[in-house]
């Protein structure tokens, strides 16, 4: 059995050798198949993917030029879809069906795509190994033992089982890259600003991003390309024009600086995928890359900043769910009492530690201590990546710039459910090497590079220049053609 | 400051974020939240004399859009999701406000 990509899907519709409802028809099944052990997904929606396949069908010639036509996708939760209910993971939105769709859901269907469902997340998009779901864990398609990363890990294991060839998830801190890397599969963080966040259930605001997961570099680059850009609905959004990724994919990294912070990496990290993370750099290497030594030394600081600054927004932007407009509501006698009894009700514990704690680093005695000092350390950080991309003039301290940073996605491969629940410290290490990114506002890859002895999958990624996931992508689809690592699939995708 | 919290201090800071907690997620939050701090605490050691803090790494916006009325969200499907609408009149309902 072959992996399906994005491109396979989409030229065999686009030749007629499938049609869009048999391969809507196939993902569904694959779902009723694999899910039961997998709980990827809170919602599938099988009536409506199979009506927009249909009528995909009905009108190839309006199709035919779609760049997603007939592809099935899977949407984390905690995207808005227009009159598909939408929970981002948590009880207080157990009901919630959202008026409106997020951009990047009308780009995806605008493109052709058919959304067959929404995956399980950690609630709010808050944890690293989805295990904060009110609706239970997701399994790892590799060891259903095992977590699949977080927060969109049901994004990624609904790609690495091989149930649709696409999903979006969205990133605070490495929520895209860290469950791609430990389900096997790419994931890619785009720059802060070049997709569009209207529509998605808002954790941290200077730091989410929305992105791809696909099993390959060029289907990631396919799905960037439709939903990145500027968008009225979103002030942050960036209006650099948009490329079509596809066309960066030369294959050819000749001449490319790839910067490694090896102080960084000295420790933490397992030895396995330290080994991994080595051998895929000498692939690089040997294709013409130079790998250069870089310091970035306030990476050590990025998860207390992430922590202090990611739970601050957090306190913030989920204050709006009071039990009002819209979610659970618990009843009292007084307006204050049912907000209080909403929220505990509502709110499952890793979200309310989180509330506690950013409520606590913004509340007046605190400010300066904790949140002022973060966002000054968050300059710091910023400042230390511009330095290794932009490189360093004059004296003996010269150096040149680099294109990309490599590192690890994760420290370490999938972990047992469970392990780390009752450690909240422990969990957020998880954490370390892909919270910078979001921090600078950076975009970044997470690309398969090996498995552990046990056959658990790691993640190389790849930090580069703001706005310049082209980069990011030629490097990772010319790691793809040398290694066989992306054409993997699970033992239970063979179902 | 960060080296645990009393109960007083959590039931003050869950006050302020409008979150009823029960016994058991008092003393747990107490402590965590103490562990939590206590390991950002490597922060302060930072020098940042001079240091601008970073809120948003935006450098360029796309906000600006002529002064044009544009359609926004139909009244009932604005409260179709509400616990308790007033739908003829158009309102969220809410228990009383005081006592």
């Amino acid at each position: 059995m072959t992996v399906t990509t994005v491109r396979d899907v989409r030229d065999a519709i686009r030749t007629r050798a499938r049609s869009a409802t048999e391969v809507c028809r196939v993902a569904l099944d694959r779902i009723a198949a694999l899910d039961p052990t997998l709980h990827a997904f809170n919602t599938v929606v099988a009536e409506r993917a199979l009506a927009r396949a249909e009528a995909i069908d009905r009108e190839p010639d309006r199709w035919r030029e779609a760049p997603l036509a007939g592809v099935p996708v899977a949407l984390k939760d905690n995207l808005c879809t227009r009159g598909v209910r939408t929970t981002a993971s948590s009880r207080i939105l157990d009901a919630f069906v959202p008026p409106y769709s997020a951009t990047v859901v009308d780009r995806l269907e605008r493109a052709g795509a058919v959304v067959v469902g929404k995956t399980n997340c950690d609630e709010f998009a808050m944890g690293s190994s989805n295990e904060n779901s009110a609706y239970g864990p997701v399994r790892n398609p590799w060891a259903p033992d095992r977590i699949p990363g977080g927060s969109s890990g049901g994004s990624a294991a609904a790609v690495a089982a091989d149930i649709t060839p696409l999903a979006l998830g969205s990133d605070t801190g490495g929520s895209i890259r860290q469950p791609a890397a430990l389900c096997g599969v790419v994931g890619l963080k785009p720059t802060y600003g070049r997709v569009s966040r209207y529509g998605l259930i808002a954790f941290g605001s200077s730091l989410d991003q929305i992105g791809p997961i696909a099993r390959t570099a060029y289907d990631a680059a396919l799905a960037l390309s439709v939903i990145a850009g500027a968008d009225p609905a979103d002030a942050t959004s960036a209006p650099e024009p948009v490329p079509d990724y596809t066309t960066a994919l030369a294959g050819d990294v000749r001449g490319a600086r790839i910067g490694v912070p090896r102080r960084l990496l000295e420790q933490g990290v397992d030895a396995e995928v330290r080994r991994a993370i080595d051998e895929a750099l000498d692939v690089l290497r040997s294709r013409g890359a130079t790998l250069v030594d870089v310091d970035l030394p306030h990476a050590k600081y990025a998860i207390p900043v992430y922590y202090l600054i990611a739970t601050a927004e957090a306190s913030s932007n989920l204050a709006r769910y009071d039990g009002v407009r819209y979610g659970s509501r618990s009843p009292a006698k007084t307006l204050r009492e049912m907000y209080a009894q909403t929220r505990a009700r509502g709110f499952g514990p890793e979200v309310k530690r989180r509330i506690m704690l950013g409520t606590y680093v913004l509340s007046a005695g605190y400010y300066d201590a904790y949140y002022l000092k973060a966002q000054q350390v968050r300059t710091l950080i910023l400042r230390d990546y511009d330095e290794a991309f932009r490189g360093r003039s004059g004296g003996s301290g010269a150096l040149d710039g680099v294109d990309a940073i490599a590192m690890p996605t994760s420290p370490t491969a999938a972990f047992p459910i469970g392990e780390r629940v009752s450690d909240p410290l422990q969990m957020y290490l998880a954490d370390v090497f892909t919270v910078s990114a979001n921090l600078a506002g950076l975009p970044a890859i997470s690309v398969p590079c090996g498995f552990t002895a046990g056959r658990l999958p790691i993640g190389l990624q790849l930090t580069g220049r703001r706005f310049d996931e082209a980069t990011l992508l030629r490097l990772a689809d010319a790691y793809e053609r040398d290694t066989e690592w992306s054409k993997q699939l699970p033992p239970i995708a063979h179902r | 400051m960060s080296s645990g919290f009393t109960r007083a201090q959590v039931e003050a800071i869950a006050a302020l974020a409008h979150l009823e907690l029960d016994e058991a997620e008092l003393e747990l939050f107490a402590r965590q939240l103490g562990d939590i701090l206590a390991a950002a605490d490597q922060v302060q050691g930072v020098d940042t004399t001079g240091v601008p803090p970073t809120a948003s790494v935006v450098t360029r916006h796309s906000a600006d859009r002529d002064d044009e009325v544009l359609a926004s969200l139909d009244r009932d499907e604005a409260l179709a999701n509400a616990p308790d609408p007033a739908l003829d009149a158009g309102l969220f309902k809410v228990p009383r406000v005081i006592g």
